[in-house]
């Protein structure tokens, strides 16, 4: 049932990257619980503009859990209390009336904030563009169904295909760790017929490059994995280590 | 001046091999000389930008995100076309084009649609070989389901996230390239103006939205990928970023802007529930494999869905539409659901929604398949809903999507500035008068990977540049007019936020310029725009500075410019003396209350150049000329 609730919030406020931040406190009354969490947050940046304060920047974009550009820490859970649940997705039904929410971006030194709520995420480029692609120019693909892929692998390849580049991994690990980002695409990949031949050179120069910005290690605390909105699985964590063990191993790529 | 597409000449199913072979070539050693700006990296720009290096062209892409895997493309649930004919029923090459163009109720070019359904084909292998893991069979061949609109199988998809494994391939592939140093990438970048000399399109100016820094770049041609102009509705699919500034700014500097009046309303999205709402979210199309559409047969029945008899139920497009049925194109079943609403048999509080029904699905399939079918998009409507679709009916209603309108291209995609060349979502080209299911990622990619690689070596083999840097007065003079606006915007101190006045153009736009039209109607929207505008200009409110990460800055930019693009839009509905697709005149429509078509008098595009602020815009008109199809008035019965 819709009803109305008044709720405080503590957000994190910062103007730029080598700026002190701190938490400021707003007041958000009459917030209806149909609304979406970033809804609730343009109610009161409307009422900051009005009373001639800057209002908090977000990132936020599609507003449907797909583009990946929203996400902040909400009272220590990345995305909010949810399972599986993009912060735009997370509604206000699910706060109570009296409730204060604490707001924080990400955290982690891969992750420099720009401004407020707002980090740069460019690292995760940085990622995919070691390898965490296939080699083939536009123009030479051989029929689509030359080779067939048994259903479940597609299936798979399609539930770690899933991620969305949020960052929520990351900002929940304790190492700030980017395993399941780089572990998800490195399955996808690797699962594929199409993904084979590059997959020793991938593994090693998608993990050398997390190594090599400051992204940490993985210590199974499993954090990753039960914040993230798509629940990708940290069986690719798995796959990434034999991926990456194999390459060393056996590869004829160094 | 007489617009021309330059179609080539010949038969239809000969044009694209006749002109790629006519189209001159660029010397590899040559291409990495040229500089090419590429604006957008959703599908069209994406998949251009990849693909334009490859070939050895040095690439400048820019996106309005943080990355260039958030493009809205992302979003696209259902599917893409193709042409595959792999289920054994019936498909083709020429059924593609034939239902594409009776799609968009005949008023796009037969030949641009034509090379659409010839590289459909192309697009699935290339992305197969990029590793997107489309759904497939048992026996490990690739899947397909039905769309609105035809009756055949031919839509490929990946649950329902197709937009955003097509748009992850497509960005592994720019990825590729970046690694490779052919492609340069700026992110957080908004492009505000465009820079033409000597009547050729030569660079952009964009604020760098971190540091609020204008930047020019100079390049040899422009490719504009931004997408469309759906949030002029406030209200709609769209993501939140999407706006009309990019292909409006083109405008105003010379390019064409073609069928602005050509909106999409998409017939499933979650109804709106309270004024505080930013977006609608769009259920896709796919749903209505399976769903059935209905509302109560008398009007103002309060009860819950479950408890009104099968008697007592209204399957309106099953029973108007027996042989399309639930899968009717959008703007039939958009229309028809305000129909029902208008008779109040519309359904909850608002009675400004209909139901969509799984029941008989789940109990023929049962629940399983269902889930594995549509799962996330159940997930995501509980989410959203707090109610659970396998159980109780899903209520909808339609929503602002996508638009067909864009800026006038040729058949080689250029706009009528040389050297300025538009694709994806941003150009009007292949839609016509309304678009179908799974065929907006379809242009997308095939603009991208399948014709730009070919027709900009034409233009730039064909033409004479002189070498010009950003340090050219032409840079100089947009630089100061970009600057000088922005300083506008933050000095405007008013009491409205930009929020608050989109809204109110939003509704103004929906009112009288949306499902359907009248001109008195538009009359008055034109006149209510024209006062809104005034009032933005005199009483918004843009807090912050210019030289910061400053997001009402950004957002006011944009609604800006959709106060001066929804008089355009509402110009050109007015100008349409006819219905078609969907743009919809009610004083144009048959007996059963379908759009009325008038061939004799506008089967033609209608494009726009800009005159000044205070005049109207000057009409051009290219003919359409069918010579393959023969012009029917749609049936779906």
């Amino acid at each position: 049932m819709t009803k109305n609730i008044n709720i405080t919030l503590k957000v994190w406020r910062q103007k730029g990257p080598n700026v002190k931040g701190g938490f400021e406190t707003y007041h958000a009354t009459n917030i209806s619980t149909d609304m979406s969490f970033l809804e609730m947050v343009d109610v009161v940046n409307e009422q900051l503009t009005l009373d001639g304060k800057d209002p908090i920047a977000f990132d936020h974009d599609c507003r449907e859990g797909i583009c990946g550009m929203c996400g902040a820490v909400i009272n220590g859970r990345s995305h909010g209390p949810e399972k599986g649940t993009t912060l735009c997705q997370l509604h206000m039904r699910h706060f109570s009336n009296g409730d204060t929410i604490v707001i924080e971006p990400w955290r982690a030194k891969a992750f420099p904030i720009v401004k407020d709520l707002v980090v740069d995420r460019s690292a995760f480029d940085q990622i995919i563009l070691a390898g965490g692609y296939i080699s083939v120019n536009t123009g030479g693909a051989p029929d689509a169904n030359s080779i067939p892929i048994a259903q479940e692998i597609a299936e798979l390849a399609m539930d770690a295909a899933a991620c969305i580049g949020c960052g929520a991994c990351v900002a929940a690990c304790p190492n700030a760790s980017a395993m399941l980002f780089t572990g998800a695409k490195i399955s996808q990949l690797a699962l594929l017929p199409q993904g084979k031949p590059e997959a020793a050179n991938r593994a090693l120069a998608m993990v050398n490059k997390m190594d090599e910005l400051c992204f940490g290690n993985c210590s199974n605390e499993r954090e990753c994995e039960a914040e993230c909105p798509k629940e990708i699985s940290i069986s690719n964590i798995a796959r990434l280590n034999r991926e990456f063990v194999k390459a060393g191993l056996v590869s004829v790529v160094k | 001046m007489q617009l021309d597409a330059k179609i080539p000449s010949g038969p239809l199913a000969e044009k694209w091999d006749k002109h790629r072979f006519e189209l001159k070539l660029v010397n590899p050693a040559n291409k990495r000389k040229y500089n090419i700006i590429v604006v957008g990296t959703g599908l069209a720009g994406g998949s251009a930008a990849a693909s334009l290096a490859e070939l050895g062209y040095y690439v400048k892409n820019f996106c309005i995100q943080d990355s260039p895997r958030r493009a809205h493309s992302i979003a696209a649930q259902g599917g893409i076309n193709a042409a595959k004919n792999y289920q054994n029923d019936g498909d083709s090459i020429w059924r593609l084009f034939y239902d594409t163009i009776k799609g968009g109720d005949f008023r796009a070019r037969e030949a641009n649609v034509y090379r659409l359904a010839q590289v459909s084909n192309n697009i699935i292998d290339h992305c197969v070989a990029q590793g997107i893991p489309f759904a497939r069979e048992y026996g490990g061949l690739l899947a397909n389901r039905s769309f609105g609109g035809a009756q055949v199988s031919r839509t490929f998809y990946a649950r329902g996230q197709t937009g955003q494994q097509l748009l992850l391939g497509a960005y592994s592939s720019l990825m590729r390239q970046v690694a490779a140093g052919q492609v340069t990438m700026f992110p957080r970048r908004e492009m505000l103006d465009i820079v033409v000399i000597n009547g050729q399109a030569r660079g952009i100016v964009v604020r760098n939205l971190i540091t609020g820094e204008i930047e020019s770049h100079a390049a040899d041609a422009v490719v504009l990928c931004t997408g469309g102009y759906a949030n002029v509705f406030y209200l709609s699919t769209n993501a939140m970023a999407s706006n009309v500034s990019a292909t409006f700014r083109a405008y105003k500097k010379g390019a064409f802007f073609a069928n602005p009046c050509y909106t999409q309303i998409h017939p499933t999205c979650i109804p709106v529930h309270g004024t505080y709402q930013s977006k609608l979210t769009l259920m896709s199309e796919s749903l209505r494999n399976d769903g059935r559409v209905w509302v109560p047969k008398i009007p103002g029945d309060k009860r819950p869905p479950n408890q009104i008899p099968e008697s007592e139920r209204d399957y309106y497009l099953e029973e108007k539409y027996p042989s399309f049925g639930n899968l009717v194109p959008r703007d039939v079943a958009s229309r028809n659901a305000k129909a029902q609403c208008d008779m109040g048999k519309g359904v909850e509080e608002t009675g400004f929604a209909v139901y969509l029904d799984f029941a008989d699905a789940i109990k023929r399939d049962g629940k399983e398949v269902i889930e594995q079918k549509y799962g996330n998009l159940f997930q995501m409507y509980e989410k959203i809903t707090a109610s659970n679709p396998y159980e109780e009916p899903m209520v909808i209603f339609p929503a602002s999507h996508y638009v067909m309108g864009g800026l006038w291209v040729d058949y080689n995609l250029m706009s009528n500035l040389d050297g300025l060349f538009v694709m994806g979502e941003a150009n009007f080209s292949d839609h016509g008068a309304n678009r179908l299911g799974a065929s907006a990622l379809m242009q997308g990619l095939a603009d991208g990977y399948f014709v730009i690689p070919y027709t900009i070596g034409g233009y730039l083999a064909g033409t004479d540049r002189p070498e010009i840097t950003t340090d050219h007065p032409a840079f100089k003079e947009a630089t100061h007019y970009v600057t000088e606006r922005t300083r506008k915007l933050l000095s405007i101190n008013g009491k409205r936020t930009v929020d608050d006045i989109h809204r109110q153009l939003g509704q103004i736009l929906w009112e009288y310029c949306g499902m359907s039209r009248n001109d008195e109607g538009l009359l008055k929207a034109r006149k209510l725009i024209q006062e809104l505008r005034e009032e933005f200009w005199k009483n918004a409110m843009v807090p912050g500075s210019s030289e910061d990460f400053n997001q009402s800055l950004e957002r006011a930019g944009r609604v800006a410019d959709f106060l001066e693009f929804a008089e355009l839009l509402v110009i050109d509905a007015f100008e349409r003396k006819e219905s078609c697709g969907g743009h919809f005149n009610e004083a144009y429509q048959t007996e059963e209350h379908e759009a009325r078509r008038d061939d004799e008098n506008f089967c033609h595009v209608a494009a726009w150049e800009y005159k000044g602020d205070d005049k109207d815009p000057e009409l051009y008109k290219e003919s359409l000329v069918f010579e393959n199809v023969t012009l029917t008035q749609r049936s779906y019965k």
